[in-house]
């Protein structure tokens, strides 16, 4: 639009903070914030990225032999799932999307139930650990406004608690999450959102998805502050993370993060990116890998050592191992389940449909109770 | 006691069941300060506070997931959804998650959320304010659908479905919303969410609607017991759960059935309870099961809604002929 011909005069304006603390070889390009000083807290959170990464192979090699359903790996986002619950407390809130396996194990989401959730169980969502968190949300973005709900009743409780919600670039043209930040925002609500911006929203790159220059600007529409981030450099996720939720808690109202990364996997085991992206575009995108970087930095400060590195891949198999005999020897539920999770007391249709799957003839064709 | 409508039975009840659980929470567009375009929620916010009564901002799917992410805090949430044309955005919040929460999580999380919003036709309203979609809400696992179709029922029920630790879609007939008026007591007592209501007691024909059609319905029956006809009148109330034990007593006793919906014909409700009586009372029907229902068009403009919603001549037309079957 041209200027207007009245006496036009700006009414708002803003702008858009791009954070980061490494450069991809792990070089600090700044001072440390104060947690990032104690190798013992960077070093925990190098081990969950590794964990997190082992987990992705291991679920990738699973799908491939029939052992494990549909995956989406979160290759190269390490940094985003665990920057953001190693930020949180234990009686926050996580509604995450499908790709922040990383941040579920930090939050004591066992390797098992990623298991069982990935394999098709709904026990994988019954977490024995973080039992307030959501489970993961497969329609794109439709948890925003859960997450504002989840807040709201934070606030209602005055209780000093945040609703932390991942949300991918592809999700930023819902109205679910325009509809969600929007209410956070003038309710001041207790909530942080996070934008995993990976590039890709399966085949639609991030340029392709929104004219605007980013997707942290979403928040500024609806009142509340966001800002970039350097979503492969950990220390950059955890502190924007830590602001956010400490200005939440002390009832400053809800932000938004963009982590920018990098999805080197395919969108999920059944896809194939190579009909929509070059090889040459991925490789590139290596260099600027997440772990590679943090252990750089790590070995550079004398925090970390090849001893330990090795230790630390074998003791993350052992777990994955071990996490998987367990799913692998877990039987289905019985058909039974189908209703029992239905209502809390089932009407009387819904009991006669029960007893009706239960002696219904078994099936000789269609998926196997099991794949072993 | 004095007589109040159905409206003010919404309300009262609203205020009861706030009054007993301060978990329960309303939300909507337009229903703190101004009460809801319909008022009925009239009063709540002066008595019960803005940390009770939210008016939220105009998003109606945002209102749908806030509740379903208040739900699985422990709160109930009562949502008001203006009219059921704008319901359709929340479909997705309540079939993908509303409804299979508890499923999804073995229990772990729940949402016992209530969404209220006035639905159908007659009202001489403009454009997409006369639906009728309880049929789409039915299809869904894990949902309640629930319609009341008196004042005394509209209460009971209502309370019953804030209570219900389930989600549960609650169609307030807006037709009936000032029209019918009965005396109503405050006692706290709820209705069952499994049960059909006998309105009206007969040996020849069974009619079973709900919501407003029951208005017509009745005014049918009557004319048939001027012609000597005993016609049995049912309110489903509850489409899901549907009791189907009660119409299956009165098919039994009258062996002839008309089933009266304003919503669509194909894919309406009554499609739904056709199938149940070929399937479990067909050696007691003595003519083919009738439908009369909205025609499968768009609800048309008010000036020629009569010809598009059931009526009694249309409700009797059809009973004379499932009489006539021999």
């Amino acid at each position: 639009m041209a200027t207007p011909p009245s006496a036009a005069e700006i009414v708002a304006r803003f702008e858009i903070r791009h954070g980061r603390f490494l450069d991809a070889k792990g070089r600090a390009l700044c001072p440390l914030p104060d947690f990032a000083r104690d190798p013992r807290e960077l070093v925990a959170l190098y081990r969950a990225m590794v964990l997190a990464r082992s987990f992705d192979a291991k679920a990738i090699a699973l799908q491939r032999t029939g052992r494990l359903g549909t995956y989406s790996s979160a290759l190269g986002q390490e940094a985003v799932a665990v920057g953001i619950a190693g930020a949180m407390r234990a009686e926050d809130v996580l509604l995450p999307s499908f790709r922040e396996h990383g941040a579920q194990l930090l939050r004591g989401v066992s390797l098992y139930e990623l298991f069982l959730f990935w394999g098709g169980d709904e026990r994988g969502s019954d977490f024995k650990g973080p039992r307030e968190d959501f489970p993961i949300c497969v329609p794109v973005g439709t948890h925003a406004p859960h997450a504002a709900g989840v807040a709201l009743a934070f606030k209602l409780r005055h209780q000093a608690r945040v609703a932390v919600c991942v949300i991918g670039d592809g999700a930023t043209s819902k109205g679910d999450v325009a509809e969600a930040f929007n209410v956070a925002g003038v309710w001041r609500l207790p909530v942080v959102y996070v934008v995993n911006n990976n590039g890709w929203a399966i085949s639609v790159p991030r340029d392709r998805q929104t004219a605007a220059e980013t997707l942290a600007q979403k928040a500024i529409a609806a009142g509340f502050e966001g800002e970039q981030v350097d979503g492969n450099d950990v220390i950059a996720v955890r502190e924007a993370m830590s602001r956010a939720l400490e200005k939440a808690r002390a009832g400053g109202g809800p932000s938004l993060i963009e982590a920018i990364t990098y999805r080197l996997g395919d969108h999920t085991t059944a896809d194939d990116a190579s009909r929509y992206r070059t090889d040459s575009e991925v490789s590139a995108r290596w260099a600027e890998d997440p772990i590679a970087r943090l252990r750089s930095h790590l070995l550079a400060e004398g925090a970390w050592s090849k001893e330990e590195e090795e230790r630390l891949l074998a003791d993350s198999a052992a777990a994955i191992e071990e996490a998987l005999e367990r799913y692998l020897a877990t039987p289905p539920q019985g058909p039974e389940t189908m209703f029992d999770f239905t209502y809390e007391a089932l009407p009387k249709d819904l009991l006669e449909q029960r007893a009706a799957a239960l002696s219904a003839p078994g099936e000789s064709r269609g998926p196997p109770a099991t794949e072993r | 006691m004095p007589e109040i409508t159905l409206v003010e039975a919404v309300t009262l009840a609203l205020a009861r069941a706030m009054a007993e659980d301060k978990e329960v929470v309303l939300l909507g567009e337009d229903i703190g300060v101004d009460g809801g375009v319909f008022r009925a929620t009239d009063g709540l916010l002066a008595r019960f506070g803005a940390e009770r009564v939210f008016d939220t901002p105009l998003a109606e799917a945002m209102i749908a997931g806030l509740s379903v992410g208040l739900a699985a805090q422990g709160f109930r949430p009562v949502a008001e959804i203006q009219f059921t044309g704008f319901i359709y955005p929340i479909i997705d919040q309540i079939l993908n998650h509303a409804s299979r929460l508890r499923t999804r999580t073995r229990g772990r999380l729940t949402c016992p959320l209530v969404v209220r919003s006035p639905y159908g036709g007659g009202i001489r309203a403009i454009e997409h304010h006369s639906e009728s979609p309880e049929a789409l809400f039915a299809h869904i696992p894990g949902l309640r659908v629930v319609i009341p179709s008196s004042p005394r029922r509209a209460y009971g029920l209502l309370l019953a479905a804030i209570r219900d630790p389930d989600p549960v879609m609650f169609l307030e007939p807006t037709r009936l919303y000032r029209s019918a008026r009965e005396e109503v007591e405050d006692t706290g007592e709820p209705l069952p969410l499994d049960r059909a209501f006998v309105l009206r007691e007969g040996g020849d024909i069974t009619f079973v609607g709900w919501g407003a059609m029951l208005k017509e319905t009745l005014l049918a029956a009557d004319r048939l017991e001027a012609d000597g006809i005993g016609a049995e009148v049912i309110d489903a109330a509850t489409l899901k759960p549907f009791d189907t034990e009660t119409l299956f007593a009165s098919v039994q006793k009258t062996g002839r059935c008309v089933i009266v919906h304003e919503a669509a014909l194909t894919g309406g409700f009554g499609g739904e309870i056709a199938a149940r009586l070929a399937e479990g009372a067909l050696t007691s029907l003595l003519a083919p099961v009738a439908r009369v229902a909205g025609w499968d068009t768009v609800i048309p403009g008010l000036r020629v809604e009569r010809h598009y919603m059931p009526g009694e001549n249309r409700i009797l037309e059809a009973a004379r002929k499932t009489l006539a079957f021999a």
